[in-house]
């Protein structure tokens, strides 16, 4: 799960990361009254997920709390564009209002799991202020790693190694240590996936603070932090997203047209592919659950022919134990229900196969019976093409 | 011949009790797995399916004999119960849970860094050599004993394999599934050191998906120690980058990951890719001929 900048920091500041005084503000006015009491010079920043809100204009500096209302006026309600929004952008509902300190370098501190590794790796980098995926790829030497041990955590050493590497030394030095060592506490703490500082600001004054902070979380863990489940922006999802979640169904929205269930990630995506293998794109990945009920084929048949791009849809189910009786009488009632017209070609296999072929044949729906994914994916591009 | 497990494989199911775990160690138990033992902790002296139920695993491995578990506890329960299969001795662990945080994961795998004892999962639908014993939720009537090892991070992609695979005529040896989440326990590499000193298997198919480097660390093993026919699919061809595709390990990060890099990574190793996952099948026959 993705949250605001906002409300990463103030996770953080729970955990002693140090971060510029600020407040977020939803009305024009709260943005005066907020730099009246930080100002005068503050940062008017629009607040939503995604990055590079920078170069589309969704950062900027007010000199004057009459100026950081008017960017905050003219900011909220905006669409703010940039590279990871997609070209129809997001609504700004909210804008964060910090003091403007004055900058002598830009670091760059990030926390993640490193799967091969099986641990945490904290890296530093004297490249703030870009993306670190560049830096990886261009001067990969300008980052440097530590691994957090999972039995020890994280080591007083690992905090200094870090900061000598970033060229930091005296007063400065002492609190990129405490910096880096909270931030930590607080991945770990809250069973973070991702937490990263960038820019990582260093003063004219020679203080360390979280000039920007994001934070992901491990979406397995999150029941045990109720806090951090309360942060979830349901705005900054897709609807259909958010309705499936609601029934415990994995799907996202992709381009094409081909609406796909399937049961199981694997397969669900294997599927994705031999439609597009087949010449068609699909409109959706959407994993039903290994195990499939009907509860669970009807409300995804709703989700799936819900969006207006699927012209026809592919189901493929592998049932195995399950019954495939039970799951075409599940689809024909929710295609039913719905009145839908938009074709279906159905691949099924399990138990009772010729039972449930029968049932779709029967139910007088534009319903068609394929033999394995192969005769499936053709059979649902011919129809859109 | 088969790998992990045959029929001297003794098994206490863990989370016996509650509704997946009779569901499944009644299939196991009807597909002749040996379940000697069950436990739930604080329904020691009962007996459920028929099967003894213990408090503690160590119970179970010093009553029954139990040499391996499976693991059906509700996911913030499960990491701790891998560890404590660990610490009774069990030479196998399978954890079917799905859903077990990342960061607990971190910890019981540390746990059994010094243990002599191999985990299978999480988020795994098990493991089966057919005709000897399945410890896992796969349809065991679509497996047949036979000479094909099976390694993959899916499950119903895995069923469609075996199909596949049977439809051509052969067999598995031992079908793996290692599981679709981020950390997991044995990977492809470890599986293939089992099925090159394994006489009774003769190729392996190996199925991936986008998300991390453990099909690219494969294929660098396949090219310089594996002798035997290979043949790969990667899933998630057309996945977008930064989505979780279901599986929490199933993700593109940071450009990396992707089906077509772990493609190329497993043709340079020399593995028979099946581009169509309808071709699986077809490719092993190819490569066998």
């Amino acid at each position: 799960m993705k949250i605001h900048e906002f409300q990463a920091k103030s996770i953080l500041t729970r955990y002693g990361v140090r971060i510029p005084r600020g407040d977020v503000a939803t009305m024009p006015a709260e943005a005066r009254a907020i730099a009246e009491k930080i100002g005068p010079r503050v940062v008017v920043k629009a607040q939503i997920h995604a990055g590079g809100r920078g170069k589309g204009g969704g950062v900027k500096l007010a000199a004057t709390p009459a100026e950081a209302e008017r960017l905050a006026k003219d900011m909220i309600g905006m669409t703010l564009i940039t590279h990871q929004t997609g070209p129809e952008g997001k609504v700004v509902k909210r804008v964060l209002i910090e003091e403007a300190l004055d900058i002598a370098r830009e670091l760059y501190i990030g926390i993640v799991i490193d799967r091969a590794r099986e641990a945490a790796v904290v890296m530093a980098s004297t490249e703030g202020g870009v993306e670190i995926e560049k830096v990886a790829a261009e001067t990969p030497d300008l980052i440097f790693k530590e691994y957090i041990h999972p039995g020890a955590g994280f080591a007083g050493f690992q905090g200094r190694k870090l900061a000598f590497k970033l060229g930091l030394a005296g007063e400065t030095f002492k609190q990129a240590v405490k910096f880096i060592t909270a931030l930590y506490k607080a991945f770990e703490g809250t069973d973070a996936s991702m937490a990263e500082i960038n820019p990582l600001l260093i003063t004219k004054q020679g203080d360390v603070l979280a000039l920007d902070a994001k934070m992901n979380f491990d979406d397995n863990a999150l029941l045990r932090h109720p806090d951090i489940l309360a942060m979830r922006d349901l705005d900054e999802e897709s609807p259909l997203e958010v309705e499936a979640a609601k029934y415990n169904l994995n799907y996202i929205k992709l381009e094409g047209t081909v609406g796909c269930m399937v049961n199981g990630a694997g397969l669900a995506m294997a599927t994705m592919d031999i439609v597009k293998y087949a010449g068609g794109m699909p409109a959706n990945f959407l994993d039903v659950g290994g195990g499939v009920t009907e509860e669970a084929v009807t409300n995804a048949f709703k989700i799936l022919v819900a969006d207006k791009d699927v012209k026809a849809a592919l189901i493929n189910i592998f049932g195995g134990i399950v019954r495939c009786d039970m799951i075409a009488a599940g689809v024909v009632k929710a295609a039913k229900e719905l009145g839908t017209k938009i074709p279906v070609v159905i691949r099924l296999e399990g138990t009772n196969v010729e039972l449930g072929k029968k049932i779709l044949a029967e139910s007088g729906l534009a319903f068609q019976s394929a033999d394995g994914m192969k005769d499936a994916a053709e059979k649902v591009v011919a129809l859109v093409r | 011949m088969s790998i992990l497990i045959d029929e001297r494989t003794r098994v206490v199911v863990l989370g016996i009790t509650g509704s997946e775990g009779t569901f499944h160690a009644q299939r196991m138990l009807e597909y002749g797995t040996k379940v000697v033992a069950g436990m739930t902790p604080g329904k020691g002296g009962t007996k459920h399916l028929g099967v003894p139920v213990y408090n503690t695993v160590s119970d179970a491995v010093k009553a029954e004999g139990a040499n391996a578990a499976a693991i059906f506890v509700p996911p913030f329960a499960a990491a701790d119960a891998i560890m404590e299969s660990a610490d009774a001795g069990v030479t196998l662990v399978v954890c079917i849970t799905e859903g077990i945080p990342t960061f607990d994961m971190i910890r019981a795998k540390t746990f059994l860094r010094d243990k002599p004892v191999a985990l299978i999962g999480p988020n795994t639908p098990g493991i089966i050599s057919p005709g000897k014993c399945k410890i896992g939720i796969m349809p065991g009537h679509i497996h047949k004993p036979g000479t094909i090892g099976i390694i993959s991070r899916s499950g119903t992609l895995t069923y469609e394999a075996v199909q596949q695979v049977s439809k051509q005529g052969y067999g598995q040896s031992t079908a793996v599934g290692i599981g679709g989440d981020p950390i997991v326990g044995l990977k492809y590499i470890e599986l293939l050191k089992l099925f090159k000193d394994d006489p009774g298997t003769e190729a392996v198919i190996l199925i991936g998906e986008i998300g991390g480097t453990a099909e690219d660390e494969a294929a660098a093993y396949i090219r310089k120690e594996f002798p035997k026919s290979v043949v790969g699919f990667i899933a998630g061809q057309t996945a977008p980058p930064g989505r979780r595709m279901g599986h929490a390990g199933a993700i593109i990060a940071g450009g990396k990951g992707t089906a077509q890099e772990k493609m190329d990574a497993l043709r340079a190793g020399g593995v028979h890719v099946a581009v169509s996952p309808a071709d699986i099948g077809a490719t092993l026959k190819a490569a066998l001929r």
